[in-house]
């Protein structure tokens, strides 16, 4: 062996010029490792295939002419961007390339930004430096991005605009779970403007349980919230049966009797069976109450909670007196104090109070809780952080409960755990997370959700855009969100207004719901003496809502304070009320006003003027809004809607001052004449 | 030199390919204990969703017998375009004789074709098309400002939420998936008629001007959304994606 080496050495290299000419030749070789690398690389293969691909399409000579060989680079210093990604990618600006179906030589499709100032990886993640498809899109390395999955591509919209838009609807609904779930009672999310997310769910107060529900209901809660109503908030914790046990004692021992008006009502409630169904349907209590109907499904709003099996969990003296005033059990409560008398409160809780399940309580036997049972529970409120959502007396609300998320969207690979045959990327982590908590290990805290899949892809695809370059972005390119402000009325009119819950449902000066109308510009836009009417009995202007302003039982004092409040108050500077008269237009310019109706502008495709001929749903009834509205206010709107009320699905006509006024002359004689010709016959 | 090198990096590409196919056949399938004359849909078919998102409702397909009775038992298999998703990919037909699974749609907007085969008494191949429709960010934004401005017009459809206008209007409007209508119209006409309402193209007055609330993206955004869901598919709805 040693000897055919030896004479292997001796031929190679024994004579000078022999070895000079071995070793330039070796050094050539290594020399064209490099180029013939290129040669065979990647992105020349993809090149070249594209070049095959538009040789036969019939703008083969454009497409010949845009086209430039070599590595192509988007380099944009202030985002972090060095993008090679067009090199193999290299239809992607070429408009007539929208019909191919063979990857990488699609156009992109279209979005709101252009690629020279966004690069690739701003969106898709990615190794943008990358040469090789397999760096560039499978990379999972620590400090490497493998390429987002098409499925949360909204998460990237969102590092950069923090309020919701009409093209993100994923990222929207994510949005709005991370604060209705309410996720972030336990896992802190600070915004890059530093201000945490807040949560919106509500959860009720612990500390007057004992008034409200019985021990059995809270065990049976507890083991399984969904069991009760299928659309509760809360997630279930899998305790166990003894630890349901415990809690529940150590809830009922820990609760304090509200002080305060707990006199019985003595009033009987109404003998017509049909009393209670029409006294809930009266009151829109639907509106923000859902109750599973027969066929198993919800019907109703989600603003409250789920009434379907009321009867099984609340003690009949505590309901009474949450109807009679919510607030004086719960003063944050999104529901309204009705006002209502003895015998409505009487009627009303018989009817919630019918609505049971006995399944539910049937196999839950307790017996009285034993001082340890008590202690046990109290350490498993602690220990479940039960407090981060709840107030419980005696029990501080933990700080950092959860791990903080505000940068979970960047977080390294290296540092999670996997399930076994899960892939290894970070949304699959997140989504896996959501999804079964409890899989990653029996003994951590965070509970099961009962969540659907187009949910959970919602909240990863919101967690995904709150990561390291949400932070690091240059400021100018960050579109912050409307925020939630927090107007409130002033004096006797805004405590009203508070007790009335106005702000569950309507919106005024940037706060509150948006189920009923935008109230900002409301005393420009109503007359007085309708306003006062409206609140005595409330009828809808738009036939097809099926949520309606409930009827308050209210009294003419209080109706004055509102009406002058809201009169006085809520003003648009650029209405003059009294710029224009309510009656009393020329009837040439009404006649006119009628034929732009009906002819150029066809408002009867949205409105009603004329029931007997007229039949558009999609907006307010016109009949009386001869008597409803200001004449300002109408020519303003005429002129400009969405300047008064943005967001109005009203189209902006931009009529002339002429065709506006005499639209508004004849909108103002519609006094509500057509519905008293109805009564006559 | 170059034809040379670029023929070996796609027989290497071919190679891996070959062997990325390779290792997804190797599921074992179930075994049938029945054999179908048909595989009919049961619902499913024609949805939206986002690109790369799950499809809102399940595929549901049913496998019957030659007088049309629902077989159980027999295998159904699901196969599409690279990147879509079944869960699960196949299954045997239950006591009605379905097979649901859930679909998600891959990365691309556009047309996907999704294709159900069991196998009849003599291993003939049967087969039933779907199409499911993928929304990229234009035509999800046309989607969203159609619900916001135009479909209780131009959808007949009520729900209790949402009742519909349709019936109230004297002269009907189309509904987008109508593609034998609003295929015959040119994008330039769309937008003249969404811009500047019916009148812009001899057309009823009915049909609003929206060129004062809406912008030109949203308008085009729009367009991209009637394209994409009409029915039959236009000629700009782009490629349909199928299995190789
Ligand atoms: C008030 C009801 C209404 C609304 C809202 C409405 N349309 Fe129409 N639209 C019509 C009517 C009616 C026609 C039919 C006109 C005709 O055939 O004379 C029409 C016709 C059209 C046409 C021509 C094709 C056809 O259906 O005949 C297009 C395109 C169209 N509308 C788009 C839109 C878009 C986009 C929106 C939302 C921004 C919208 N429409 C909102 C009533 C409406």
């Amino acid at each position: 062996m040693k000897e055919k080496l030896t004479s292997l050495w001796q031929k190679l290299f024994g004579d000078p010029v022999r070895a000079f000419g071995v070793v330039s030749l070796v050094f050539l070789l290594s020399l064209a490792i490099a180029p013939a690398k290129n040669y065979f690389s990647e992105w020349r293969h993809y090149q070249h295939s594209y070049l095959r691909m538009i040789r036969n399409r019939s703008d083969a000579n454009t497409l010949q002419r845009h086209f430039q060989g070599g590595i192509h680079q988007i380099w944009l210093p202030e985002l972090g961007v060095v993008d090679r990604c067009t090199s193999c990618h290299v239809g992607l600006k070429e408009a007539s390339l929208t019909d191919v179906a063979t990857q990488p030589f699609r156009k992109h499709p279209v979005v709101p930004h252009k690629l020279d100032e966004f690069g690739c990886v701003v969106c898709h993640r990615g190794q943008g430096a990358a040469t090789t498809v397999a760096e560039a899109h499978n990379s999972t390395l620590a400090w490497e991005q493998p390429i987002l999955p098409a499925k949360y591509i909204e998460s990237s919209c969102g590092q950069c605009h923090r309020g919701p838009m009409l093209g993100t609807p994923q990222l929207n609904q994510g949005r709005a779970l991370l604060k209705r779930e309410g996720c972030v009672h336990c896992h802190t999310i600070k915004l890059p403007d530093g201000s945490p997310i807040q949560p919106n769910d509500d959860p009720p107060s612990l500390e007057h349980i004992a008034d409200k529900t019985t021990r059995e209901w809270i065990y049976a809660w507890l083991r399984d919230p969904q069991s009760y109503a299928a659309s509760a908030t809360m997630p279930n914790f899998k305790l166990s049966d003894d630890d349901a046990r415990d809690v529940s004692a150590f809830l009922m021992a820990n609760s304090a009797p509200l002080a305060g008006d707990r006199a019985k009502i003595t009033a009987k409630p109404a003998s017509d069976p049909s009393a209670g169904p029409s006294l809930y349907g009266e009151s829109f209590c639907a509106s923000c109450h859902s109750v599973q109907n027969a066929a198993g499904n919800l019907v109703g709003g989600d603003v409250g909670p789920e009434l379907t099996r009321i009867g099984s969990k609340v003690k009949p003296e505590w309901l009474q007196a949450w109807l009679r005033n919510p607030r004086s059990y719960d003063p944050g409560t999104a529901m309204p104090h009705y006002r209502l008398n003895d015998g409505q409160v009487a009627t009303l809780s018989g009817f919630l109070l019918a609505k049971t399940d006995s399944d539910l309580l049937a196999n839950v036997h307790l017996d009285p809780a034993t001082p340890e049972q008590i202690a046990h529970g109290k350490r498993l409120v602690s220990d479940y952080g039960c407090a981060s959502c709840h107030e419980i007396a005696g029990i501080k609300k933990p700080e950092n409960f959860a791990p903080e998320l505000t940068r979970i969207g960047s977080k390294p690979i290296t540092q999670l755990i996997f399930l076994p045959g899960m892939q290894h990327t970070l949304p699959e982590y997140i989504a896996g997370k959501i999804k079964q908590p409890r899989a990653f290990s029996p003994g951590l805290k965070m509970p099961q959700y009962t969540l659907a899949p187009a949910q959970i892809d919602a909240l990863t695809t919101a967690l995904l855009s709150f990561n390291e370059r949400s932070f690091t972005l240059p400021p100018s390119l960050a579109v912050p969100g409307v925020p939630e402000s927090d107007y409130q009325p002033a004096g006797k009119a805004g405590k009203l207004m508070s007790d009335l819950a106005c702000f569950s449902c309507h919106r005024i000066s940037g706060h509150g719901g948006d189920m009923a109308p935008d109230l900002t510009w409301e005393g420009s836009s109503v007359q007085r003496e309708w306003l006062v009417q409206f609140f005595k009995n409330p009828g809808t202007l738009r036939p097809a809502l099926i949520r309606r302003m409930p009827r308050f039982n209210l009294t003419d004092g209080e109706i004055t304070e509102l009406t002058d409040y809201i009169m006085t108050v809520y003003q648009n500077p650029a209405v003059d009320r009294d710029s224009m008269p309510l009656s009393g237009y020329p009837q040439g310019q009404v006649e006119l006003g009628r034929q732009l109706f009906y002819g150029k502008y066809s408002c009867q495709g949205c409105h009603i003027v004329d029931t007997k001929t007229d039949k558009g749903y999609i907006g307010p009834t016109l009949t009386h809004v001869g008597s409803r509205l200001t004449a300002a206010w109408m020519y303003q709107w005429m002129k400009n809607p969405q300047a008064l009320r943005p967001g109005t699905i009203e189209p902006n006509r931009a009529m002339s001052d002429e065709d506006a006024r005499a639209l508004t002359a004849f909108l103002m004689s519609q006094k509500g004449g057509a519905k008293q010709e109805i009564a006559k016959k | 030199m170059i034809r040379y090198g670029s023929a070996v990096s796609a027989f290497v590409l071919t190679v891996l390919a070959a062997s990325c196919s390779h290792k997804g056949e190797s599921a074992i399938l179930p075994k049938p204990t029945a054999f179908g004359a048909a595989v009919v849909e049961s619902s499913g078919g024609k949805q939206l969703a986002q690109t790369g998102s799950l499809l809102p409702q399940p595929v549901v397909v049913q496998v019957n017998d030659e007088q049309g009775a629902a077989v159980t038992g027999a295998l159904v298999e699901f196969a599409a375009a690279p990147g879509v998703g079944f869960d699960p990919p196949d299954g045997l037909t239950d006591s009605s004789g379905q097979v649901t699974t859930n679909v998600s749609l891959a990365g691309m907007a556009g047309r996907y074709q999704i294709t159900a085969f069991t196998f009849d008494k003599s291993h003939k191949r049967l087969e039933l098309k779907l199409e499911e429709i993928a929304l990229g960010y234009q035509e999800t934004l046309g989607r969203r400002l159609n619900d916001q401005y135009c479909d209780r017009c131009h959808n007949s459809e009520s729900t209790v939420e949402r009742v519909s206008n349709y019936d109230n209007l004297e002269v009907k409007p189309h509904p987008f998936t109508e593609g034998d209508t609003l295929n015959k119209i040119s994008n330039t006409d769309l937008t003249a008629i969404i811009t500047n309402g019916g009148p812009a193209l001899q057309k009823s007055a009915l049909m609003p001007a929206w060129g004062n609330t809406l912008s030109k993206t949203d308008i085009q955004a729009l367009i991209a959304y009637i394209r994409a869901v009409s029915d039959p598919p236009s000629r700009s709805a782009g490629p349909t994606y199928a299995r190789r």
